[in-house]
């Protein structure tokens, strides 16, 4: 082998490791013990394929490549280091736009190389032009649609369902649009010249993006995510297609794939099906529920005071946290009060729902951030047979996850929706801010029971209180 | 080097089958690091962006696409892999360090 060769090499065996190590990393990301060296290995097998590309044949502009990867890197540090363990979801959905932005450019650019050089249909045309054209529909769709999901969740966007007249044929008449801009860019007529069916496919996927992700509510947007994180994947895989790079098309197609899975896991422990997420209904049954709600009965007060005794001098609490938990930042304190209430020789134990939070699992790493040990986080099966031992559950900032009518009233939208057996509790504290329904704005029948009592207010002022009350035992 | 389509279409076949197989036991806690993590994974596109800006000679439209490419693409790669790590980082240490003071 000569020395030429050899260092042709370089790259296809870079490429191959990076491959396995994207395999060995995603493997150990779905175990908890190696969740955090997965991440690593993964990490690693980025740096490797990067490496490789270096060496590859016929690259020039060094420079500007190393460049342009640390203009994007401070930003991407920074943010990541930063943002708020609450704030996560939307720095996700942010990368993942920055991902699909980053293949529709690529795309473009492959585009422009391209189309020169192919006349006529021939297979190195198609297997060329086909990914390319799907690289630009995926990325385009990712990357407009993680931005109104940054958005949403972010406050910039309203988190509501926006809804308007004949939304779903506007979709259509797009996706039509696009497979029609397509089809153009391959046979173009003189009239229309390819590049204008690019430009043309390029804004409808992009505006497609928008409309198909703002009618979404802000419950659903993890799916919405999750969805569009495996949309970026594939956008890389096609796009790995069109250049012809084994990296691309392995690390893409394994997170389009995995990606999909977890949408499924993400939906099953919703209890919604994907369908309904993406086009709709939860807007129009919140409406019909609201009608039905039990406006006329009334919610029982509670002060810190009496909370304090009724926890302090329990055998048994289950404190369920949720996303008004994790909005008002009071991690640290739940922990707090949970070691008071341990001191004092209560049982403390979380009871963690699939989705409490914004994402599944968002709420154990939040509460792992306040130091909250991990046994004591119990998932949704292992906890629900527990409830009636327990003398006090404390819902703090949770709703739907704990809406009997997910069990009881097959007419509302959550009907089925695994929920927390709080009602089965002796006695129920809500912390809640005010009397206002949940984030899919539906009246919850656990807040007018008999043994429940609430305690308006936020949630860092109630714990703070709370704490200071029961240290007064 | 080239391929031909059939083989990245057996590649890409077997790869959603891996996809799905090694993360088909995930446990509902590491969904959301699971899914930042695989966020990270597709920034793989940075390596086409740097190929095209690589190759892109002196076009002024191709150099400034895979310039903003790799951009893009960098800030996928590396806010992806450092946000998942922060993720993680409270879910490792913090159980087996307290588990004894707790007891």
């Amino acid at each position: 082998m000569t020395k030429d060769q050899f260092i042709a090499a370089i790259p296809e065996a870079a490429y191959l490791i990076a491959s396995l190590l994207f395999i060995f990393g995603l493997k150990r990301l779905s175990s908890p013990r190696t969740a955090r060296s997965g991440n690593l290995v993964a990490a690693v097998g980025m740096g490797l394929a990067l490496g490789g590309t270096f060496l590859l044949p016929d690259m020039g502009n060094f420079g500007w490549i190393i460049l342009a990867i640390v203009i994007g890197s401070i930003p991407g540090w920074l943010l990541a280091k930063r943002v708020k363990m609450t704030a996560m979801p939307q720095m996700v959905s942010l990368f993942n736009g920055m991902g699909g932005a980053c293949a529709l450019f690529i795309s473009l650019d492959e585009w422009l190389k391209g189309s020169p050089h192919f006349t006529g249909l021939s297979d190195t045309r198609l297997a060329h032009t086909f990914p390319m054209l799907l690289g630009i529909v995926f990325g385009s769709i990712s990357f407009t649609g993680s931005l109104v999901a940054f958005g949403k969740l972010q406050g910039l966007v309203s988190e509501k369902p926006l809804r308007w007249p004949g939304q779903k044929i506007i979709n259509i008449v797009l996706a039509m649009g696009i497979l029609a801009a397509a089809g153009g860019s391959g046979s173009a007529g003189p009239q229309v010249s390819p590049t204008t069916c690019i430009v043309v496919l390029a804004v409808l996927a992009l505006l497609l993006g928008v409309l198909q992700v703002l009618p979404i509510g802000g419950a659903d947007m993890p799916v919405v995510i999750s969805v569009l994180n495996s949309c970026t994947g594939l956008a890389a895989a096609v796009t790995g297609f069109a250049m012809q790079n084994m990296s691309m098309i392995i690390a893409g197609t394994l997170v389009g794939a995995a990606g999909s899975l977890l949408t499924v896991l993400m939906c099953k422990a919703m209890n919604r099906s994907l369908a309904k997420v993406i086009f709709g209904s939860f807007g129009g049954g919140g409406q019909a529920q609201a009608a039905t709600g039990s406006s006329d009965k009334t919610q029982r007060e509670i002060t810190a005071a009496e909370v304090a005794i009724m926890a302090g001098y329990a055998r048994k609490v289950i404190i369920i946290p949720g996303y008004g938990l994790a909005v008002a930042q009071a991690q640290h304190l739940v922990h707090e009060l949970e070691e008071l209430l341990e001191k004092r020789g209560v049982e403390v134990k979380y009871a963690i729902h699939p989705v409490a939070g914004r994402m599944p699992g968002h709420m154990n790493v939040l509460l792992a951030e306040a130091d909250v040990p991990y046994p004591k986080l119990l998932d949704m099966e292992e906890i629900n047979p527990e409830f009636e031992q327990a003398d006090v559950a404390i819902v703090i900032g949770a709703n739907d996850v704990v809406n009997p009518a997910a069990r009881t009233d097959p007419g509302s939208p959550i009907y089925g929706m695994p929920i927390l057996n709080a009602d089965k509790a002796k006695n129920i504290i809500v912390i809640k801010r005010g009397r206002g329904t949940g984030f899919a704005g539906i009246e919850n029948g656990l807040f007018f029971g008999p043994k429940t009592r609430m305690l308006f207010g936020d949630a860092k002022k109630a714990l703070q209180e709370l704490n200071t009350e029961v240290k007064a035992l | 080097m080239s391929m031909s389509s059939l083989a990245m279409i057996y590649i890409f076949i077997l790869a959603i089958f891996t996809g799905v197989e090694v993360i088909s036991r995930v446990p509902t806690v590491l969904h959301t690091p699971l899914m930042s993590g695989a966020n990270a994974i597709h920034g793989i596109v940075l390596i086409g962006g740097a190929i095209v800006l690589g190759r892109a000679g002196d076009n002024g439209v191709l150099f400034a696409l895979g310039f903003i490419a790799v951009i893009l693409g960098t800030l996928n790669v590396v806010g992806g892999f450092v946000v998942t790590d922060r993720m993680l980082e409270m879910f490792k240490a913090k159980p087996t360090a307290k588990k004894e003071d707790a007891k």
